[in-house]
């Protein structure tokens, strides 16, 4: 019973194709399951709007949407209908072209990343030897869907939006990649897998996630920070800063345009978080080996939904970064860290079983935080705050 | 091969072309994009996944917004009046009918001496993955030394020009 609740999707997909003919089966099982991620993911971008704007709403001491049905949760439906019907607005003098084709090349790459990610025991639509390769190969492109909506609006905020979110996109990949490696270089495989498997063993009931090692842990943390920037989330919503550039990139988007930019928005930050968990928290494995009757998709999604209760946290938490202050923690904070960390890495796999690893690389990287940290705060004087006031 | 060959050949000839005949930088760059991308899947086609990746990941991630970053920031975005070709469309024509008849002529002259082999070579990335940490290794540290004394001087430049901005 407990195995089959597990494997109730794969069975079902099974189950429908039986009744097809041998030679449709592969194609049709490819579409039944992109339409599961295509479909599920934004009812799951719905579900999260209200939670986000009923978090933040808590956080900053307000209701947030209470209007539309019991407690606002058909909220989503509202704003959908809404973008369905608004008018499309095209600037005149915009790239009409570049200007369509940017939100969908957006949509587009961003679900792709989807197709290498295990959300369950085997619940994964391709498992590629380069899995971890391909996800980041379409992470790359949407750089370029941005760059395209910002130029092809001609609009000075729109641009000055898309460049800033490409210049912190492309420094902090460098920093996501460099966290990544560490867990390839462990693992031994790019295929993620092989990676959720490798982390598929307990000891004394406890998992053997790679977050629960020093070298782990640090990645974990520089992999959040640069996922947050990738994804252009707050503290690192630069890109979008409504009060210097009205909305970044997507100023001169209107109805369903703009939705889609909001769309893939979200979906990035599901994406990054289905790819953490899968990198640091042991994909859809059981925290606890005694809760391992709990179905697998369960766990993959319960630790998607949590990194999203993070992200909302975050937002509703910490001020905005400043352009060069985002410049200065990727490149002279995060990175080192990262190149550290391989060295760590590579340094726990040859000092063997024992405790003395745990000792030497731990204090290595907690050594370096602080030096780096107070390195990098040393010139920098704070104190009260002076304001001038034009007279 | 078959009709998914020729339509991936057609589409990174159609935007190599593209880039070439564009009057637009901008647009160029984005065609030249189309370009690289059809080059990825012509590898993933000869089932080469890491090259096809690190294709997407370096040309279409890192080199095309580079490209795009030099053009806007040259203000070179702007479309010319007069046509895009320069006088000497001629000579460069020539020189480029040149260089890919000496590639061309290599690859043919190389073909028959590769031994025939019947079965597909099955290399994965994990076999790429050991031969550069093995037999490879010392032509991937010269290029990582390479690569950072070049990270380094792109470092120093831009800083030259920033102090001597502050002196001015």
């Amino acid at each position: 019973m407990i195995e089959r609740l597990d494997q109730i999707f794969v069975l079902l997909k099974h189950w429908l194709l039986g009744y097809l003919p041998e030679s449709w089966q592969t194609p049709v099982g490819v579409i039944i399951s992109v339409a599961c991620i295509v479909g599920l993911y934004p009812a799951l971008f719905a579900v999260t709007t209200v939670l986000e704007r009923k978090g933040v709403g808590r956080i900053q001491n307000r209701l947030g949407p209470n209007r539309v049905g019991p407690y606002g949760i058909l909220q989503p439906m509202a704003d959908g209908i809404k973008s369905l019907t608004k008018e499309d607005i095209v600037p005149t003098s915009a790239d009409a072209v570049v200007h369509f084709l940017a939100p969908i090349i957006l949509v587009v790459t961003v679900f792709m990343g989807f197709a290498v990610l295990p959300m369950g025991r085997n619940m994964v639509l391709v498992d590629m030897d380069a899995g971890l390769l391909f996800y980041f190969a379409m992470g790359a492109s949407t750089e370029l869907s941005v760059f395209m909506a910002g130029w092809s609006s001609r609009n000075k905020y729109s641009l000055l939006g898309a460049m800033r979110a490409v210049a912190q996109m492309i420094s902090y990949e460098v920093a996501l990649l460099l966290s990544s490696v560490v867990i390839v270089m462990m693992t031994g495989s790019l295929s993620l897998v092989k990676i959720v498997e490798a982390q598929n063993h307990y000891s004394y009931g406890l998992p053997h996630w790679y977050i629960f090692t020093p070298w782990g842990f640090a990645a974990f943390i520089m992999y959040a920070i640069a996922g947050t920037a990738e994804t252009n989330r707050s503290p690192f919503d630069l890109p979008e800063g409504e009060s210097e550039l009205v909305a970044g990139y997507h100023t001169e988007y209107s109805g369903f345009k703009f939705a889609l930019f909001f769309l893939g928005e979200y979906v990035a930050m599901f994406s990054i978080s289905g790819l953490g968990s899968t990198l640091f928290l042991g994909g859809w494995m059981a925290p606890l080996s005694g809760l391992q009757f709990i179905p697998s998709w369960i766990w993959f999604f319960g630790k998607l939904f949590v990194s999203m209760c993070v992200f909302i946290w975050l937002r509703g938490t910490l001020p905005r970064l400043r352009q060069d202050q985002l410049m200065n923690f990727a490149w002279k904070f995060v990175l080192p860290m990262c190149l550290l960390n391989l060295f760590v890495a590579a340094l726990w796999r040859f000092m063997g079983d024992g405790w003395l690893r745990w000792i030497v690389c731990s204090a290595i990287l907690i050594v370096a935080y602080f030096s780096i940290g107070r390195e990098g705060m040393r010139r920098k004087h704070f104190g009260p705050r002076s304001y001038r006031y034009a007279a | 091969m078959g009709s998914v060959f020729y339509v991936i050949s057609a589409f990174s000839v159609g935007g190599a072309l593209a880039a070439v005949l564009l009057k637009n930088l901008v647009h160029a760059a984005l065609a030249l994009t189309i370009a690289f991308f059809g080059l990825a899947l012509l590898f993933l086609r000869l089932d080469a996944q890491f090259a096809g990746f690190a294709q997407i990941l370096v040309y279409v991630g890192a080199v095309a917004i580079l490209v795009v970053f030099a053009i806007l920031l040259t203000k070179g975005s702007e479309v010319p009046k007069e046509g895009v070709f320069s006088k000497s469309w001629l000579v460069g024509l020539a020189i480029a009918a040149g260089v890919f008849a000496a590639l061309a002529w290599a690859v043919m002259q190389a073909a028959p001496s590769l031994p025939n082999e019947a079965a597909v070579p099955a290399i994965t990335v994990n076999d790429i993955g050991n031969a550069l940490m093995s037999r490879y290794v010392l032509p991937l540290e010269i290029i990582a030394v390479l690569l950072t004394a070049a990270l380094l001087g792109a470092v120093i430049v831009a800083m030259h020009e920033k102090e001597r901005s502050r002196q001015g």
